[in-house]
């Protein structure tokens, strides 16, 4: 989502000829990028309009049968709420888990900051599957968060197999993304201006509601579409933790595509994903301009 | 912060917070060692039963160098595609260069699930699936975006000065490239052969598409062996690919030190 930037020589002549190696130089890249994204995906967009036959067939046609079936059934209507209600939710406890870690790296230096940061970064660098197997450990019925809860008299409740588990594994999966976009938002938060609002006599609350707040709104909106949008299309902690008794969008396009093999169904799911990318992101844009303005 | 009366208050949500962002990583050591027949925490005894048992299991072995030669031949290739377009786009500033940056990064926008699905329908067709060659392209789809972005930025920190002072000198264009710019690309070549090889290596969703009983890699089968069964089998593997991801970091943080690599 970010894009790099070069900097490039001003006022550079090219020759005729570097047209020629240019082409021979971006010729393999352009064709791994055609067979492996432009194709799959224009092909998967047309997926959608083929009518899907019993046994895994599929006929070429140019219906909107798909998309009409889906958006009638109230089976996929709820899969579909579900999905963005569960996944709201997740990016919300993500933002609650993230905020205070985001705020304290701000704040520190040196050396510490460097460790602290790359504690952040490194679960990134470790497998989800990894990550879900730890938190199956952690949750699991006698495991030792039970034991915990069931140490301090209360009942534990189920954690595994359900959403509660998947909300929790997933948060943790996500947090080391909303932390780093918290952090690129927090450049405008001077240590000045904070000290100023306490010792005109405004109470930490009062500091943190009216001025810490409002100055990290836009990192809080950049981490929260990168985490919506995440938390949305994450497949591996969803199955796992789901143990197949959670239906969200991510299980149910698997499922369509690899267990019952209605291709055009799954391609439909697909394109509805990014069409909520899109609104995603329309409504993050939306929102980034009323912080700003 | 010192005279700040609620930063105690900060310090301990803190910690737990990291505790709960590092536990399920730091949890897989411990068990990894476990004596027990299932998957428990607190383990009631202690062996490597379980690390034995995973050298002894053929199907792990058999993905884990799948993997292997995957995620190398999957770096190597990124390389070799990368590099030269990185050039063309940043130094030869053709046509365009900002859409072909974008269109050659853009498979990073799309959620795996999606791609893996795209990327299995066209596959099917060409005969492709439970494939090496299969595998080798559908990783490339994905590593080659991360080796493109970072190599670029590499190229365009660079001083021009020094190429220009060689080819004034009477270089050959190839020349200036080979023993001028490839050296100094150096540290972003490092950076992106790791990105590219922990990429290729960890990657389960596509590949999830990709793989069939003829052909499957490390991650795959772990996802599997998770979906199937609760034994502490699972953390030895875990422990290893922790080991093994550590090291990498390590040689890119002496290369060119971590957060330039993949914080920027």
């Amino acid at each position: 989502m970010t894009t790099a930037t070069f900097d490039m020589p001003v006022g550079a002549q090219k020759p005729s000829s570097t047209a020629g190696i240019a082409v021979a130089l971006l010729l393999p890249i352009a064709l791994v990028n055609a067979i492996g994204f432009i194709l799959p995906v224009f092909n998967l967009a047309r997926m959608s309009f083929n009518e899907a036959l019993p046994g895994g067939g599929i006929a070429e046609a140019f219906t909107a049968a798909n998309w009409t079936g889906l958006l009638q059934d109230s089976f996929y209507i709820e899969l579909i709420l579900n999905s963005i209600m569960v996944s709201l939710g997740i990016t919300f406890a993500t933002l609650l888990a993230s905020y205070p870690i985001a705020l304290y790296l701000h704040r520190a230096s040196g050396a510490w900051r460097t460790f602290l940061t790359v504690l952040v970064i490194s679960p990134l660098l470790t497998s989800a599957v990894v990550r879900t197997y730890g938190w199956i450990a952690l949750l699991a019925e006698q495991g030792p968060v039970a034991n915990v809860i069931a140490a301090m008299g209360f009942q534990p409740p189920r954690m595994m197999f359900n959403t509660t588990g998947v909300v929790i594994g997933l948060t943790e999966i996500l947090m080391p993304y909303m932390i780093l976009s918290l952090m690129a938002g927090f450049g405008r938060l001077d240590p000045k201006v904070e000290e100023a609002a306490r010792t005109l006599g405004a109470t930490p609350f009062r500091t943190f509601w009216r001025v810490i707040l409002p100055l990290t709104l836009p990192g809080i909106a950049l981490g929260c579409l990168l985490c919506f949008v995440l938390a949305i299309s994450s497949f591996i902690t969803l199955k796992l933790m789901g143990g197949g008794r959670v239906f969200l969008l991510a299980t149910e396009i698997y499922d369509q595509a690899i267990v019952t093999l209605n291709w055009p169904l799954a391609a439909t799911l697909s394109m509805l994903v990014l069409i909520i990318f899109g609104a995603a992101l329309a409504v993050y844009s939306r929102v980034l301009r009323m912080i700003e303005g | 912060m010192e005279d700040n009366p609620t930063s105690w208050f900060m310090r301990i949500t803190v910690t737990i917070l990291f505790l709960f962002l590092l536990a399920p990583v730091l949890l897989v050591f411990p068990i990894s060692f476990s004596g027990d027949q299932i998957l428990a925490f607190p383990p009631s005894s202690w062996s490597l039963r379980w690390y034995e048992a995973l050298l002894g299991n053929n199907v792990m072995m058999s993905a884990f160098l799948t993997s292997l030669g995957l995620a190398s031949v999957v770096t190597v290739l990124s390389l070799i595609i990368a590099i030269p377009a990185s050039y063309a786009i940043v130094r030869l500033k053709v046509t365009g260069s900002e859409f072909l940056f974008n269109l050659f990064t853009a498979p990073l926008l799309l959620p795996t699930i999606v791609l893996g699905l795209a990327i299995l329908i066209i596959f099917a067709s060409m005969g492709l699936l439970a494939t090496f060659t299969g595998l080798v392209i559908g990783h490339l789809v994905i590593t080659l975006p991360y080796a493109l972005r970072v190599l670029s930025v590499s190229l365009g920190n660079l001083n021009l000065a020094c190429e220009e002072a060689a080819s004034s000198l009477g270089a050959k264009p190839l020349a200036v490239f080979g023993k001028v710019t490839l050296p100094m690309m150096a540290p972003g070549i490092v950076a992106a052969t790791a990105l590219c090889f922990l990429v290729s290596f960890d990657e389960v969703v596509i590949t999830l598409f990709l793989t069939g009983p003829r052909m499957t890699t490390l991650p795959v089968e772990l996802f599997h062996h998770v979906e199937s069964q609760a034994d502490p089998l699972v953390a030895s593997v875990s422990v290893l690919l922790i080991l093994m991801t550590l090291a990498v970091v390590m040689i890119v943080d002496r290369t060119m030190g971590l957060t330039k690599a993949f914080v920027k």
